[in-house]
């Protein structure tokens, strides 16, 4: 059997007040300290499926979630969907972490900005929070950049800093899945390419599902790739087979952009 | 070359326009400025209105202000997040959205006589505190409304990174959403006061007006704005100055406050 962080079984997802569910009994394995991509046209539930593998949708009541989503923490297996009190959404949230399309930095200082998670988290000691805020900048590859401006605002930095800094943010809490929604679609193309970098190097640490549109961005990126269409899970597979030789006729019609 | 011609036409038809306006503006700030300087003396400033001078109305005027604003300013907010983040824009959120937009639109003489039969007919005696109910009824839904605006402003990204992160809902509003729309809904605040301590009509039948210097919120209580309108009605020259110089303090006041509020809105970031 292979090595599992995530996978989720019959998952189906109804937004409140829409009558058809926009995830179709989604079956979908997450390796562990592996990349996933997520691939498919516009509207086909991408950040519908990341979003609900943090319960982020849980912002906005009336949504309906069915089926399962199996979480392998450290302590062994837990279906997400079954977690009601704020306090273990909010744990889910600190082993699940999110980074978004247009960079969310915090209207705080840089240094606060990394260590406002942990302090959520109950972390208070001063030189463990200078530790892990370092530790978590050099991680995400701007303590270069920041060391010298640690106690400036963080809305002063260039987008791609920002996304840097949001990924430290979330590296921070030591999460053991990151979901990253469009990453670098707001960014230039270097820091593009930095963000690319930095993923592929928290692999070692964290399993990483990741939503693009940019399909030399998910081959170049990602060990398995998933391709959804209308809701649905219409292939998974190593992302090799995918790119060279899918079994579906419309996985091989989306990647040769004979659509989407 | 017709279009060329047409676009000439409007620019001098609305460069004029804007000449007018602002001729107008400049008018009555030359005016105010020339009549209330002229009328202006130290004393003016020491000395209460039984003896010329307008130094009890200011500080009336800015008790009764101040103290509505720090009711308002809470309530106000705290009503104002609620719909925002907690309503979940249900429908008691769009009745109470409704109301207090039908209360801000509401003629402030329309305020002071409800508060008179509330507040100063049974008692049968003007009172400040009066006046502060009705200042606070009107500054209340202003600051309903900007609250709700610029926590509107603030893109629900941020809500959802700070979720994402492991905070709970009160947490993030507090520590980060008020905090990005701080500088908007101070700026609020500050308009809102400069609204309200030019207001003449809330306090007209609520406050009224006294004389003499005094704290006691349970009398009538001295106010600059109804010091105003009574002096610029009285025949003799002394009290028609005194209402020029007054008006000019009020409008040095308002413009202040108002372009500190701007200014602050500018300097964001
Ligand atoms: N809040 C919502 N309420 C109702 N329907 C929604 C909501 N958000 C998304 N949808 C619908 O759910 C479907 C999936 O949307 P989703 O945002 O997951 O697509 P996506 O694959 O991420 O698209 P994109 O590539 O454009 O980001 C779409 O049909 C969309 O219209
Ligand atoms: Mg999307």
């Amino acid at each position: 059997m292979s090595n599992l962080i995530m996978e989720t079984k019959d998952f189906s997802f109804t937004y409140a007040g829409v009558d058809a569910p926009s995830l179709k009994k989604i079956n979908l394995p997450i390796e562990k300290n592996k990349i996933t991509a997520m691939i498919g046209p516009s509207g086909c539930g991408k950040s519908t499926l990341l979003r609900a593998m943090n319960r982020i949708h849980d912002l906005y009541p009336g949504n309906k979630y069915e089926g399962e989503i199996n979480l392998y923490g450290a302590e062994g297996k837990e279906n997400i969907l079954n977690l009601k009190k704020e306090n273990d959404l909010i744990r889910l949230r600190q082993d699940v972490g999110m980074i978004f399309q247009k960079p969310t930095p915090f209207p705080m200082s840089i240094y606060d900005n990394v260590a406002y998670g942990m302090r959520l988290a109950g972390v208070k000691d001063k030189s463990e929070l200078d530790d892990r805020v370092e530790k978590a900048l050099q991680d995400s590859a701007i303590w270069k950049e920041t060391k010298d401006r640690l106690n400036t605002s963080a809305l002063g930095m260039s987008g791609g800093q920002q996304q840097r800094l949001c990924i430290a943010r979330a590296v921070a809490l030591k999460p053991d899945v990151m979901l990253f929604d469009e990453p670098t679609s707001a960014l230039d193309p270097i820091s593009t390419g930095a963000i690319e970098e930095l993923i592929a190097e928290i692999k070692k640490d964290v399993s990483v599902v990741i939503v693009t549109h940019n399909m030399q961005q998910a081959s170049r990126l990602s060990d398995y790739t998933a391709f959804m269409y209308l809701g649905d899970l219409i292939e998974y597979d190593k992302t090799d087979t995918i790119f060279m030789n899918p079994n579906e006729k419309l996985t091989e019609d989306y990647i040769t952009g004979r659509f989407g | 070359m017709n279009r060329l011609l047409l676009n000439k036409i409007i620019l001098v038809l609305s460069t004029l326009s804007a000449i007018i306006g602002i001729s107008f503006l400049f008018w009555i700030l030359a005016t105010l400025t020339y009549k209330g300087v002229s009328s202006l003396h130290l004393s003016t400033f020491t000395e209460d209105l039984v003896n010329g001078g307008i130094r009890n109305l200011l500080v009336g005027q800015f008790t009764m202000a101040l103290i509505a604003s720090a009711i308002a300013v809470p309530i106000g907010m705290f009503a104002g997040i609620w719909l925002r983040e907690y309503s979940n824009q249900s429908k008691l959120a769009s009745v109470i959205r409704n109301l207090s937009d039908v209360m801000m639109s509401a003629p402030s003489i329309v305020i002071g006589v409800f508060v008179y039969a509330l507040f100063v007919a049974p008692f049968g005696s003007y009172n400040g505190f009066a006046g502060i109910v009705a200042l606070t009824i009107m500054m209340i839904p202003i600051i309903i409304s900007t609250t709700d605006n610029m926590l509107a402003l603030v893109p629900k990204e941020l809500r959802e990174a700070g979720i994402a992160l492991g905070g709970s809902k009160h947490k993030i509003i507090v520590q980060i959403i008020i905090k990005a729309a701080k500088v908007g809904i101070t700026t609020g605040v500050l308009l809102s006061f400069a609204r309200i301590i030019g207001e003449t009509a809330p306090l007209l039948f609520t406050s009224a007006n006294n004389q003499f210097f005094t704290m006691d919120l349970t009398g009538q209580f001295p106010s600059l704005t109804v010091s105003i309108y009574n002096l610029a009605t009285y025949p003799d020259e002394a009290s028609r100055e005194l209402a020029w110089a007054a008006s000019f303090v009020l409008t040095a006041i308002v413009l202040i406050i108002n372009l500190t509020g701007r200014y602050m809105t500018r300097n964001k970031k």
